[in-house]
């Protein structure tokens, strides 16, 4: 598997995880290169991020289901002033909340890259694009479906 | 069995208002004394009187706090959780606490001092290579938050500009109509001796702004700044006995839905009211509790941390439909004295000072006294509102 980083702009720093034991099977699998979510074995109901219980049955176990990697962007900003200083480099950078595919009613906080900021919508579909930060994290990010100005 | 009517603001206190760093070498702890004896002062009562702390936001510890001022006997102590949510709140709590009987006179105050901090960056994990904490709300590192600091997410503004994105998508609503919110807020500034914006805000200086987090710029997030503020509440019969015309807490509710939740830092609320303030279901208790609605109101103030957060705490309390909130305040609607409801009158968190929420519990008490600077005119009902944020958010309604 290739290893690389495709959002180099933002900082690693923010990326130091701290798992715990239910959200580490999204960790885990995101550093293969999967994009997964928890789905409750009782009702079927989604949960992000994974927590001990589901919020509608209150039942504990979960399956946890590979999705398509595509999604569409629910909401977004562009940040244009960074807010820290460790950012200054990375601005201006797309914070997007993204719908995933496959897992209705729980969406995902990324961002879209290697987009032109003006062109991103609401609604616009999007595909991952694995971020390795090192040999143990990867985080997953955002580009066009569709190609376009990609 | 309500809390409706068995307490009353008797006083209120405040230190000045300084620029994000300025009020140093003024402890946060002197600044909270100053602004408690001076609500003690403007109350008639001395501090002897107090025996209880009503809070929310942790300003600091009150057993600190009370072994400075001397307190008697502290008989009530306690803290909303969260954060500005509850600001309005803390005077609902401590009017429980005194309608349990469980103390008579509660003190509720922020005090509030950025020279190392800065709110602006309140979810950043770590803000300078030598800081080796976080952002004033950053939890020690949560799992939860791996969902959501590698994004670069780490301000509330690039938080709340995720909410003011899909409100516009969802209805229409344009900058314009947060620069409204904007310029009506520095208009009510502009009069106040207290404000740290005095300058008229044009809509073409808005338009122009640097974008911060787009769709926000510069002039939709509120001033970064330093300063205290102190109210007093006690029992409603106590109350007629003391020095300024007593302020009734008509009602009070903190709390939110739970899928609401954590809001702007996990981004999975229902989308039926993600666009929204978090509020509805206070405002709806709020109202129940007070035997008032909407048209009711005199003067709002509502917690203006960002300027479309304003719009939707419109909507959720009820002045205007659920997306109609653009085109009520392009109406005039908010405007002081002419519109239907002024809101803000004091300046807001935009213009006057950022105490977390206290100076608006500060203006519905001068408006109910009659003595704001820009006063409404028969004002007998005061809305205030805590910041739309994780619950509990918060609301209080004052009558005169």
């Amino acid at each position: 598997m290739l290893r690389r980083r495709v959002a180099p702009q933002l900082p690693s720093l923010l990326a130091r995880l701290n798992p715990d034991p239910w959200t580490e099977p999204f960790w885990r699998a995101t550093r293969e290169h999967r994009l997964v979510a928890p789905r409750c074995t009782a009702c079927g109901a989604f949960r992000m991020p994974p927590t001990p219980f589901c919020w509608q049955c209150r039942t504990q176990a979960v399956d946890w289901v590979e999705l398509s990697g595509r999604g569409t962007v629910f909401t977004f900003n562009v940040t244009r002033q960074a807010l820290v200083p460790f950012l200054r480099g990375a601005v201006p950078y797309v914070v997007a909340v993204i719908e995933l595919e496959g897992a209705p009613g729980v969406r995902l906080i990324s961002n879209v890259i290697d987009v032109d900021p003006a062109l991103v919508k609401i609604g616009m579909p999007v595909r991952v694009a694995w971020d390795d930060i090192d040999d143990n994290v990867t985080i997953p990010r955002f580009v066009p479906a569709d190609g376009a100005n990609a | 069995m309500s809390i409706k009517n068995s307490a009353a603001v008797v006083g209120v206190g405040s230190t000045p208002y300084y620029r994000r760093g300025e009020s140093w070498p003024q402890t946060t702890m002197e600044l909270a004394c100053k602004a408690i004896l001076a609500a003690v002062e403007d109350a008639g009562l001395r501090v002897d009187d107090i025996d209880g702390f009503a809070l929310y936001s942790m300003p600091l510890d009150v057993s600190l706090l009370a072994q400075t001022l001397g307190i008697p006997e502290v008989r009530f102590s306690s803290t909303l959780t969260g954060g500005g949510g509850g600001a309005a709140g803390s005077v609902g709590l401590a009017a429980a606490a005194i309608h349990g009987g469980m103390a008579e006179c509660v003190v509720s105050f922020l005090t509030l001092q950025q020279a190392k901090r800065r709110f602006g960056a309140a979810f950043a994990l770590k803000q300078s290579d030598s800081d080796k904490g976080g952002g004033a709300y950053a939890p020690p590192h949560m799992p939860e938050m791996d969902f959501a600091a590698p994004s670069g997410l780490v301000g509330p503004g690039q938080m709340f500009g995720l909410l003011a994105q899909r409100h516009m998508h969802l209805y229409g609503t344009k900058r314009e109509h947060f620069a409204e919110v904007a310029i009506s807020t520095r208009a009510n500034a502009i009069r106040r001796p207290s404000s740290l914006m005095r300058e008229p805000l044009t809509l073409d200086e808005y338009m122009t702004a640097r974008m911060i987090a787009d769709p926000l710029c510069l002039y939709d997030f509120c001033l970064e700044t330093d300063g205290a503020v102190a109210v007093i509440t006690t029992s409603a019969e106590r109350a007629k006995d003391l020095r300024q015309r007593p302020v009734h807490v008509l009602g009070s509710a903190h709390g939110g839905a739970g899928r609401w939740g954590q809001a702007i830092m996990w981004m999975n609320m229902p989308e039926e009211y993600f666009a929204s303030s978090g509020h509805r279901p206070v405002a709806k208790r709020l109202y129940e509790m007070a035997g008032v609605g909407p048209s009711d109101i005199d003067v709002a103030l509502l917690y203006d941390h960002f300027t479309p957060m304003v719009l939707m705490q419109l909507e959720d309390y009820g002045f205007c439909e659920i997306g109609e909130s653009g085109r009520f305040v392009a109406e005039g609607n908010i405007r002081w004295p002419n519109g239907s409801l002024p809101v803000n009158t004091h300046g807001g968190n935009l213009s006057e000072a950022y105490i977390i929420g206290m100076t608006h519990i500060r203006e519905a008490v001068e408006q109910l006294r009659g003595t704001a600077i820009n006063q409404v005119q028969g004002a007998e009902l005061a809305l205030v509102t805590g910041g739309p944020a994780s619950i509990p958010v918060s609301g209080l309604i004052l009558r005169r």
